[in-house]
């Protein structure tokens, strides 16, 4: 298959890879459907977080076609055929951490724990496409990908709704939806509206708020070359 | 936990004064021949300096590797200390998360044959009893006398507070033999024993909880660079057959 790998800092290729398998009993092969690029996929890109290796395929951002499953996998949760959208964290289910519907810090799905311990103090769940650190995992900006815990993590779609309308719920709908609840944004009379992070989290944010009739608009301007960016995407001049 | 039969031999804190003196002899006569070595700006005295380093190097060896070591960790594991318990009980379950040991067979009495594989596949073998045996709560195995390599260890399963599952705390002591013998030992058991302890708990607590040991060994990936497939070669993942159904 294909796939998008990392091959140094500031140098990306789309490579000829193996398939992947299926390689514990919970794991599911996805064919992906749409992927998408996080602004964190451009951290990786332009080298600042370490343990990247040499053709470590891309992408925590994606959704698919179930085509493949585990032994251990309950039918009555994910079959064949199942489209499903994938979220970014690896879930086992089953600690503490997943019980508590902390996904993002499950104790089980990352093999490289003591790197990120050592780095972090604590080590997060294992994530997609991000580092081995973080576990390692081949990532979804590729034709198939593996999912560790398909019974757990992803998200089955009915039909009739297009790919781009749910796409997000993989990764940046959730991560904006989560700044937005952390930091207590609540409807008020006047509703002010608050553009942080003009990337596509941004965005994203941007789309979930009511329509504002009255009220003050803020940017964060903290970093022009986010603006400038911002400022292309909604005149429509979107490279990605 | 101090075995009771064994006898105690103590090197680990301390050496003899004649261990001592050669180790700080070679060590300064090594320093003191390389530096005179690199000054002498000679094919000679590029010979000289290595020779002054070989020496400084084997004197930093002697007797800096402790003979006897112990390691402890703990973990809190989301299930109840009867299910830790039975499964640890069953010494075969073991290699499936210690992944130094080969196999655990019984051999009847309480008896234990473990295997470790070390480097180049050598195998190390040894057979341990269980002294102490409290259900859900205890379990502590010693070597036998007549074995070549020593070592011991506990676990125990308590629950922890708050109804939050169990806390399995596990400690392991060990002697290296001398020799070539315990160069193995310190391969298969690595740098620091502690690490190799706790990442063993922490894919005992995976195999209870998710029931599976999370892994990215055989996934797919794009080419690799010189440097890191001779890093994959030297360093393999090993998984056994076991671990995947």
């Amino acid at each position: 298959m294909k796939a998008v790998c990392w091959m140094g800092k500031e140098k990306m290729s789309v490579e000829s890879v193996p398939d992947p398998k299926i390689l514990n009993p919970r794991d599911a092969i996805i064919r992906v459907t749409s992927t998408c690029i996080c602004g964190s996929d451009l951290h990786l890109y332009d080298g600042y977080i370490p343990t990247m290796k040499q053709g470590d395929i891309l992408g925590h951002e994606f959704m698919g076609e179930v085509v493949e499953l585990g032994s251990r996998i309950n039918p009555e949760k994910l079959k064949v055929g199942d489209r499903v959208v994938v979220p970014f964290t690896i879930a086992c289910g089953r600690c503490f951490f997943c019980q508590n519907q902390l996904w993002s810090c499950c104790d089980n799905t990352n093999p490289n724990a003591w790197v990120a311990e050592k780095m972090m103090g604590f080590s997060p769940s294992g994530l997609f496409g991000y580092t081995h650190m973080l576990g390692g995992y081949a990532g979804g900006q590729a034709q198939y990908a593996r999912v560790p815990f398909a019974d757990v993590g992803p998200l089955k779609i009915p039909a009739g709704i297009p790919d781009e309308k749910v796409v997000f719920l993989s990764d940046i709908f959730p991560t904006g939806y989560m700044g937005a609840v952390n930091c207590e944004l609540r409807y008020t009379k006047r509703r002010h509206r608050l553009h942080l992070g003009l990337r596509p989290r941004g965005s994203v944010r941007n789309t979930k708020r009511l329509p504002a009739r009255s009220g003050k608009s803020y940017r964060d301007r903290s970093s022009s070359r986010t603006l400038a960016y911002g400022q292309r995407c909604r005149r429509g001049d979107n490279r990605f | 936990m101090q075995s009771e039969t064994r006898p105690r031999r103590d090197r680990s804190n301390h050496n003899s004064n004649s261990v001592e003196l050669k180790r700080w002899g070679l060590l300064v006569a090594g320093s003191a021949l390389a530096v005179y070595g690199v000054t002498r700006r000679s094919k000679v005295g590029l010979s000289l300096a290595a020779a002054g380093g070989l020496m400084a190097f084997r004197g930093a060896k002697i007797g800096a590797q402790p003979r006897e070591l112990r390691a402890q960790t703990s973990f809190a594991v989301n299930c109840s200390p009867a299910e830790a318990y039975q499964v640890w009980r069953s010494f075969e379950n073991l290699p499936l998360f210690m992944r130094h040991l080969e196999s655990v067979k019984s051999i009847g009495d309480r008896r234990y044959e473990w295997t470790a594989r070390g480097p180049m596949d050598v195998e190390v073998r040894w057979t341990a009893e269980i002294v102490d045996d409290h259900e859900n709560g205890r379990i502590v195995w010693r070597s036998l006398p007549e074995s070549d390599f020593h070592i011991s260890g506990f676990v125990e399963f308590r629950s922890a507070p708050g109804g939050r599952g169990t806390i399995v705390s596990v400690s392991i002591q060990y002697e290296l033999p001398a020799g070539p013998l315990g160069k193995i030992v310190a391969a298969i058991f690595g740098k620091d024993p502690e690490f190799t302890i706790r990442e063993d708990l922490r894919r005992f607590k995976a195999l209870l909880e998710a029931g599976e040991i999370s892994t990215t060994d055989g996934q797919s990936h794009g080419p690799r660079s010189i440097l890191v497939a001779a890093m994959h070669a030297a360093y393999p993942e090993r998984r056994k057959e076991s671990e995947r159904e």
